[in-house]
């Protein structure tokens, strides 16, 4: 029964997917990465000082592009409802959508990273570092996501809400993913896994309860 | 175990608006219920209740054994054809013989069609198709007439002649007139607070 639901979600959210949002969040992310040289100038001891940053930022504001679809197409057609009544929990259907949202967008982003780094003249150093501190920090954006995603579902409008929503609530990981880059240890990526982990496993339960309370409604 | 369903002293309120207040029934194994009342009366928030996706305001509802629920959302991708959309909801309900619910409601042809082509009519049979696929003994219908063509109204009266006849529960909420086995009425009128 797992299996068909990660099947299905999958199916849904991958890139090539039918309801997902495809490749937008990693051009997107491309494209901000693109955009900044072309603004601050070709500055390279700036860029390569900047750019750890900026790859954040462009992270986290892509990982808000497939909020929009992710949990209101499924309210709307009354998938939740009918897996309420075969027992499936909310809290299990939005556990494996948090999966399947995370497998749709952060590994792509991870290796988009690399290009990334190249356009902002960054060192393997510093790319390493990033490319670590995404890997412990997008699970809790897309916990973020899914929460927010759920919260506001039923509501019209939404998905520009929700889009404001998950910034503030994304500020920890970007605080201690991107400060992982001036610190010579690794404190601020162990924090930044930690905040992640903490962020996974709320989201199930929190986008269940909000799933729950958009029923009543 | 028998089927049951049972309702004591069951009022809903949406909003700050009491739509019915203490409904009382009981259906056993094999009996069918008939709930008929004008538009918004709370039909379909007494499905959504029974179905236990909705908490009454007060009273309680006692269910024995699995229901079905068929409203008028589908609950199937849009983008996919019906075969494959089906075939989510049959391997979540563990369903090995989905064939025949197809042949009855007439949907072999249309198992390429996605469903986002599918007229009014073929989508209510599609959601019928996952109902009997479910196998279940409480069967929750809103509106199951909706749509459907004369032939596969009759048709599908006579599967709830038959699931009643085989010791399941029929709930129909329907403001057409539909054939069911010796059914009980309610008029939510009646019940309006």
């Amino acid at each position: 029964m797992i299996g068909a639901l990660l099947r299905r979600d999958l199916g849904l959210l991958l890139p090539g997917g039918r309801g997902g949002t495809g490749v937008l969040p990693l051009l997107f992310f491309l494209a901000v990465a693109m955009l900044y040289p072309f603004a601050v100038g070709p500055d390279a001891q700036l860029l390569a000082r900047t750019g750890g940053g900026v790859i954040w930022v462009a992270a986290l504001l892509a990982a808000i592009l497939p909020l929009e679809r992710l949990v209101s197409a499924d309210l709307e057609t009354g998938v939740f409802d009918q897996l309420h009544l075969r027992g499936v929990s909310e809290e299990l259907a939005m556990a494996s959508r948090l999966l399947a949202h995370w497998l749709a967008f952060a590994p792509l982003l991870l290796l988009a990273a690399l290009p990334a780094a190249a356009l902002l003249g960054l060192s393997g150093e510093t790319l390493q570092t990033v490319v670590l501190g995404l890997l412990a920090g997008t699970p809790g954006l897309a916990a973020v996501g899914l929460i927010v995603a759920a919260l506001t579902a039923s509501l019209r409008g939404g998905a520009a809400l929700a889009g404001l929503m998950v910034i503030p609530l994304a500020v920890p990981i970007l605080i201690f993913g991107a400060g992982a880059l001036s610190r010579p240890d690794t404190s601020g990526l162990i924090l930044t896994a930690a905040i992640s982990l903490g962020l996974c496993a709320i989201a199930p339960f929190a986008a269940g309860a909000a799933i729950r309370s958009a029923r009543e409604g | 175990m028998q089927a049951r369903l049972a309702a004591t002293d069951l009022s809903c309120r949406r909003g700050d608006r009491l739509l019915f207040r203490a409904l009382d029934f009981q259906c056993d194994s094999g009996a069918a219920l008939l709930i008929s009342g004008a538009n918004g009366i709370g039909k379909s928030s007494l499905m959504r209740i029974l179905a236990g996706l909705l908490r009454p305001f007060a009273g309680a509802v006692e269910r024995h054994g699995n229901l079905g629920l068929v409203d008028d959302r589908l609950a199937l991708d849009e983008a996919l054809p019906l075969g494959k959309a089906l075939a989510f909801w049959e391997a979540i309900d563990g369903c090995r013989d989905a064939g025949r619910a197809l042949e009855v409601l007439d949907l072999i042809d249309l198992l390429d069609v996605p469903v986002r082509y599918l007229s009014t009519g073929q989508r209510k049979r599609a959601a019928l198709a996952r109902l009997l696929n479910r196998n279940c003994p409480i069967w929750l219908l809103d509106e199951p007439l909706n749509g459907l063509d004369t032939q596969a109204q009759k048709a599908f009266e006579a599967l709830i002649a038959l699931h009643c006849g085989g010791g399941g529960i029929a709930v129909v909420a329907s403001h057409q007139p539909i054939a069911l086995p010796s059914p009980q009425e309610i008029e939510l009128a009646e019940f309006v607070a």
